[in-house]
């Protein structure tokens, strides 16, 4: 499908290139190697709060400089913070290739940390929080409220968007030993997908990342924690839900030591949620009527986005007259046909078509081929892979989903029950 | 984090031995390629517009079918029809729509609102026969089976509950009530207890009244041969077929400006403002120039609105401004949601930038910038097959096609500065807005009782 070309630079920058002259696009982006499990006790929410500050200017560009310069080029741009790992992006019209290369360039070179933005940022954090978390239903549902019940650890029970009262007390200093630690090129994949010729980009690479000092890769820790031996549960009271919720965790194969068996969750996910004729929602939602809603998630935010521990998730929305035991006996009940008797070739035919397409899809959107592109290099050393995974989906065997499913255990798993909390609500 | 410094200080980071450096001039831009179509309609009165865009080896479908209508049950039914629309027909059972779909790696989606139904999908390209298929069966023979559309009927009540709850849902049917009183187009999410007694027979009436071909657009972007697909379209839904032709929404009445509603949402931490003003739709020969200004306005991040209450002010996550389209009208609808404290002084910020927008016009400076990002933005989103076909199928919506679109960059070259400086003058004054901010008034209420134009509870 892709051509793909790698190479590493001297300060120790991998690069990805992955030219296509079909449309007169291009896209640019970088994965940092590090995301909110990697941020300290009491600092909870600051590998989000510093992906902001490396949009508020940088040696060569005044703060508003980079938004104006890519958009004055016709391109947009964004960011986004994961578990273990933060990327940086812009799709251009391809005459803007030099220039969003300089962009990324200057800010991995010398991003400029001042107080003034770093308090101008907190606050839009917080607007960011209020938006998608405190003033509305569900808000974090399930990703910051499932992990402290499944996990022990700080890194991987807290919560990546932050405690207000964390992100307050961040400081300059904070930011410029988080910088000099994570953000050293050798810590980062590069990525180039689109419009242009290889050689030139090449060039351009090497022209505006070449200097970038080398500093040393920081050791990657290990996040590494037991399953748990029994069900844990935990309560969230929300003031805006009016129906009950439930999430289920459980943990997975490592996802990248494990892959086929990670895989096989991957389809065990599509085999139970995936469209009308899935198991869960035909059981759930259209026989039995217990639930509104359902999903079930290899990963909290999607497959391929973080390392081991990751998280397998089952979530409903269900009536306050239906009991959490009810969903979670029919949800076991489900589970163990499947650990008992194979899904058929069919119901894994599906899952597989439904892969390919999409896959299909992302690759043609260049902003997710790019970062998709980019998050396999830095989890997998493997960009390509993104071009292997229809296949490698398709030989998962039924056998294989059997076995995750009966990997999905009621005394090793995390229940997190979204509690409504009477209040009248105007409207 | 205490460790022993072995880290630079922050102004360190931001220095080099260099300096700071040019940013580089943009290279030659070579043009997006011609899109080769077919636009027609057939026999039945369907408008189909099929474009080739074989970047990957999959179809986009979107098909919009007018679907106005004013008896206050109207809502209620046409929303449980779009969620049973896919439950049955006489060859296919519900399960057997989801397997054929998934096996050609499809999907199939229906959304309603008060101006029309949309059917939208996807599949993989030597799947289109199938898409197609299933399409045309749900259009001609869905069944509505009772115990779905019972079922459904459930499951709509328990979502509508959901629904408002959600902030944004709560806001938009205050502003909708605000600018269109009770006009049906105001009727986005339908009530609870009207949807309660729509029973199957009501559903598969409505079916047979409003779900017709006529005044409808079928648009099909991707890996396909536009002539082709004409044809197949045309024998797959050639059974579907009336002489009616489908409703679109009564015309909705122009904007007046007007003061803020001030909407109670008690307990919230945090306020939605919405404001609307009358603008002009894509088929007026000023509209490119509006869009520039309203860019430069709040219509992208690097616009005066943005750089002032988020990154100036740290008043709000996102500010924007952007057109709505709705029948032959347009509006232009500011929103911003900020934390309670702050929402009189960011209401103030909002006004105080519209007036900005007419005194301090657009700069040469500004609109060469909002001309390259609405050029290069309309690029980058049509350069995908799922982003075309949504595209397409808004501007099939306005009567519109795939020469407005390959017009567009053109147009936008066109608009002089002086344009968009009569443009901002005339559609920005504060005056011409009306709106509401919903949140919590006994956080609210003092402060916006002192900025004025504000109704409160």
């Amino acid at each position: 499908m892709g051509q793909i070309e790698k190479f590493t630079i001297d300060n120790g920058l991998r690069v990805v290139l992955a030219p296509d002259r079909a449309a007169p696009v291009v896209a640019v982006s970088v994965h940092y190697d590090v995301g909110f499990r990697s941020e300290p006790e009491g600092r909870t929410g600051f590998a989000h709060l510093f992906e902001h500050l490396m949009f508020q200017g940088s040696e060569s560009l005044e703060k508003l400089a980079h938004f104006r310069h890519v958009q004055g080029s016709g391109g947009v741009f964004n960011g986004s913070t994961h578990p273990d790992y933060t990327d940086y992006f812009e799709v251009l019209p391809s005459a803007a290739l030099e220039r969003a290369l300089f962009l990324e360039a200057d800010r991995m070179r010398a991003p400029k940390l001042t107080q003034e933005n770093l308090a101008n940022q907190i606050d839009v954090v917080k607007e960011e929080i209020r938006l998608n978390v405190l003033n509305r239903p569900y808000g974090g549902f399930p990703w910051i409220w499932l992990p402290p019940v499944l996990y022990e650890t700080f890194p991987n029970a807290h919560n990546g968007y932050g405690d207000f009262v964390d992100l307050e007390q961040a400081t300059l200093d904070d930011c410029a030993e988080f910088f000099d630690t994570y953000y050293a090129p050798a810590n980062a994949v590069l990525t180039v997908a689109g419009d242009f010729e290889s050689s030139h980009a090449k060039d351009l690479i090497v022209k505006h990342f070449g200097d970038v000092p080398a500093r040393p890769r920081p050791e990657r820790p290990s996040f590494a924690e037991p399953r748990p031996e029994t069900e844990k549960r935990g309560t969230h009271p929300d003031a805006h839900a009016p129906l009950p919720a439930l999430a289920i965790g459980y943990r997975m194969p490592d996802p990248i030591g494990e892959l086929d068996a990670y895989l096989a969750h991957i389809v065990l996910a599509g085999v139970l949620a995936d469209g009308d004729g899935s198991r869960l929602e035909q059981r759930l939602v259209h026989t039995d009527g217990l639930v509104t809603d359902l999903s079930a998630s290899a990963g909290l935010f999607g497959p391929f986005e973080a390392r081991d521990p990751d998280t397998f998730s089952i979530t409903a929305i269900h009536p306050g007259e239906v009991t959490e035991q009810q969903v979670l006996d029919a949800v076991d009940d489900e589970l163990e046909k499947l650990a008992a008797t194979p899904p058929s070739a069919e119901e894994l035919a599906k899952v597989t078509a439904r892969w390919t397409a999409n896959l299909h899809s992302e690759h043609d959107r260049l902003m997710s081929r790019t970062l998709g592109l980019g998050s396999l290099e830095l989890l997998y050393g493997d960009a390509a892979l993104m071009y292997d995974l229809p296949g490698r989906i398709g030989s998962v065997t039924p056998e294989d989903v059997s076995t995750a499913a009966k990997a999905l255990r009621p005394d090793s798993r995390a229940v997190l029950l979204v509690q409504p909390q009477t209040q009248q609500e105007d409207q | 984090m205490t460790a022993a410094k072995s880290h630079r200080t922050a102004e360190e980071i931001g220095r080099t031995a260099v300096g700071p450096r040019p940013v580089p001039e943009l290279g030659e831009q070579r043009p997006a390629a011609d899109l080769a179509s077919v636009d027609t309609v057939l026999p039945n009165g369907l408008r189909v517009l099929a474009v080739r865009h074989a970047s990957v080896p999959t179809v986009e479908l979107r098909l919009r079918i007018p679907f106005g209508g004013s008896d206050p049950l109207h809502p209620a039914r046409a929303e449980l029809l779009a969620e049973t629309l896919l439950t049955g027909t006489t060859r296919r059972d519900r399960v057997a729509i989801d397997t054929e779909l998934a096996l050609i790696g499809g999907e199939l989606g229906t959304i309603v609102d008060p101006e029309r139904l949309s059917i939208s999908g996807s599949s993989l390209s030597d799947g289109l026969p199938t898409l197609l298929d299933v399409l045309a069966d749900v259009l001609t023979d869905a069944t509505y089976p009772d115990g779905q559309v019972v079922r459904e009927r459930d499951r709509l009540v328990e979502r509508i509950a959901v629904a408002r709850t959600q902030p944004r849902v709560i806001a938009r049917e205050a502003l909708q009530q605000r600018r269109y009183g009770d006009h049906p187009v105001v009727r986005e999410v339908p009530q609870a207890e009207d949807v309660a007694v729509v029973g199957p027979e009501a559903v598969r009436a409505l079916h047979a009244q409003a779900v017709l071909p006529r005044g409808s657009v079928l648009v099909l972007v991707g890996d396909l041969d536009p002539e082709k697909v004409i044809d197949d379209v045309a024998a797959a839904v050639g059974g579907w077929s009336s002489d009616a032709e489908a409703t679109p929404l009564a015309p909705v009445p122009d904007v007046a400006g007007g003061d803020v509603l001030l909407v109670p949402r008690r307990g919230a931490v945090q306020s939605q403002i919405r404001l609307s003003s009358q603008a002009l739709p894509r088929t007026d020969d000023r509209y490119a120039a509006l869009q520039l200004a309203n860019l430069v306005f709040g219509g992208y991040f690097s616009s005066r609105l943005v750089e002032n209450i988020r990154e100036d002010k740290g008043y709000t996550y996102g500010a924007h401004s952007g057109f709505e389209f709705t029948g032959e009208t347009a509006t232009l609808d500011i929103d911003a949601d900020t934390a309670s404290d702050v929402t009189a002084a960011a209401l103030m910020e909002t006004r105080y930038e519209l007036t900005r927008l007419r005194v301090v016009p657009p700069s040469e400076e500004e609109v060469a910038a909002v001309r390259q990002y609405a050029v290069g933005s309309l690029l980058i989103s049509t350069s995908s097959q799922a982003g075309l076909a949504s595209q397409l199928s808004a501007l099939a919506g306005a009567g519109l096609g795939v020469e407005w679109l390959a017009g567009h960059p053109q147009r936008l070259q066109e608009v002089s500065t002086e344009q968009v400086v009569e443009a901002a003058r005339e559609f920005f004054a504060p005056e011409r807005f009306t709106g509401v901010v919903v949140g919590d008034p006994e956080v609210l209420s003092d402060g916006l009782a002192a900025l004025g134009g504000v109704v409160l509870p």
